[in-house]
């Protein structure tokens, strides 16, 4: 399996999600640059996080208009898979593939804590490594991921089973108005969501950074064995 | 000539930025200021004379890039 990992200027996480799908294969992942203009032999893109382009304008605004993401567009509307993490998360709805927005995070402030997350999606790899409604910790870290859309969008996230992935505390509660759990103050709580066809998925937590004891724990390493194993 | 596009948060869309702005003017003493909401000027210049030419580009350039019209209206102005 071939996946290979965007790198714009600024983006930061790309060393993390490279070491979480090595731990999960045993395979590297390849890097590439944002200037190439095509994705050809991929089975997986993965868009990590970071600050593409210092965040200038909004979020992700000016990556989703780099070269590569006119042919990771094209690999998405062909069946292709793609992942976006945090800034690929926000880059992924600039560039239209997935719905909604992110805002600043509610309460203004720069959030870098763990949280917890309730996985909601159905029928797609990115949730195949648990089972559904499973509770997971995450770390994460952003100053813009308060997710809104349109309530027509986000009923169609829910009743498609469209929300991949929603905060909660560890027990498995939801919480909208709660800071404590719902801590970017995203409507509905959504933390990730699908594209229509499933095999887009964006999110704004870390998974990447809990695959390995010496990192903390392990409670981010199904999503990685999850995909691998689905794609085979 | 000289385009100007503003781009604004939709009515709805929470303004966090603009909350936090609302609060310190009311520390302030400005206790009457309400409804902050915090908005972004782009100033260009275009290559044209022709003032419609001009907006219409702008307006092109704001639904492509300037603004994302998920959460954020803008509009154009154009001047000599």
């Amino acid at each position: 399996m071939k996946i290979g990992i965007v790198v714009f200027p600024g983006t930061n996480r790309e060393r993390d999600m490279a070491q979480a799908f090595q731990v999960a294969s045993g395979q590297a992942p390849e890097m590439l640059w944002h200037q190439q203009d095509n994705v050809d032999g991929f089975d997986l893109i993965v868009l990590p996080g970071g600050f593409s382009f210092g965040d200038y304008l909004r979020s992700g605004a000016m990556a989703a208009h780099s070269p590569i993401m006119r042919a990771v567009r094209q690999f998405a509307e062909k069946g292709g898979y793609v992942l976006g993490v945090c800034n690929g998360f926000q880059l992924l709805t600039e560039a239209q593939m997935l719905p909604g927005a992110l805002l600043r995070n509610a309460g203004m402030r720069f959030l870098a804590q763990d949280c917890h997350l309730k996985v909601e999606g159905r029928d797609s790899v990115f949730t195949a490594g648990w089972k559904s409604g499973a509770v997971f910790r995450a770390p994460l870290a952003h100053g813009d991921g308060n997710y809104t859309a349109s309530r027509d969008v986000l009923d169609r996230l829910e009743g498609e089973g469209r929300v991949a992935f929603r905060y909660c505390d560890a027990a498995g509660r939801v919480k909208d108005d709660d800071e404590h759990i719902n801590m970017n103050g995203s409507a509905r709580s959504i933390a990730g969501v699908l594209s229509e066809n499933r095999r887009v998925c964006g999110l704004m937590p870390h998974p990447e950074n809990l695959t390995e004891e010496i990192l903390g724990g392990t409670d981010g390493l199904p999503l990685f064995s999850g995909i691998l194993e689905a794609l085979g | 000539m000289k385009v100007r596009v503003f781009v604004y948060l939709k009515k709805g869309v929470l303004d966090p930025q603009g909350k936090a702005v609302e609060h310190a003017l009311h520390s302030l003493g400005f206790n009457n200021a309400s409804d902050v909401r915090i908005s972004r000027v782009v100033d260009l210049h275009i290559k044209t004379t022709e003032a419609e030419e001009a907006k219409k580009q702008g307006e092109k350039m704001a639904r492509a890039l300037l603004a994302n019209e998920v959460i954020e209206d803008f509009y154009v102005e154009v001047s000599a």
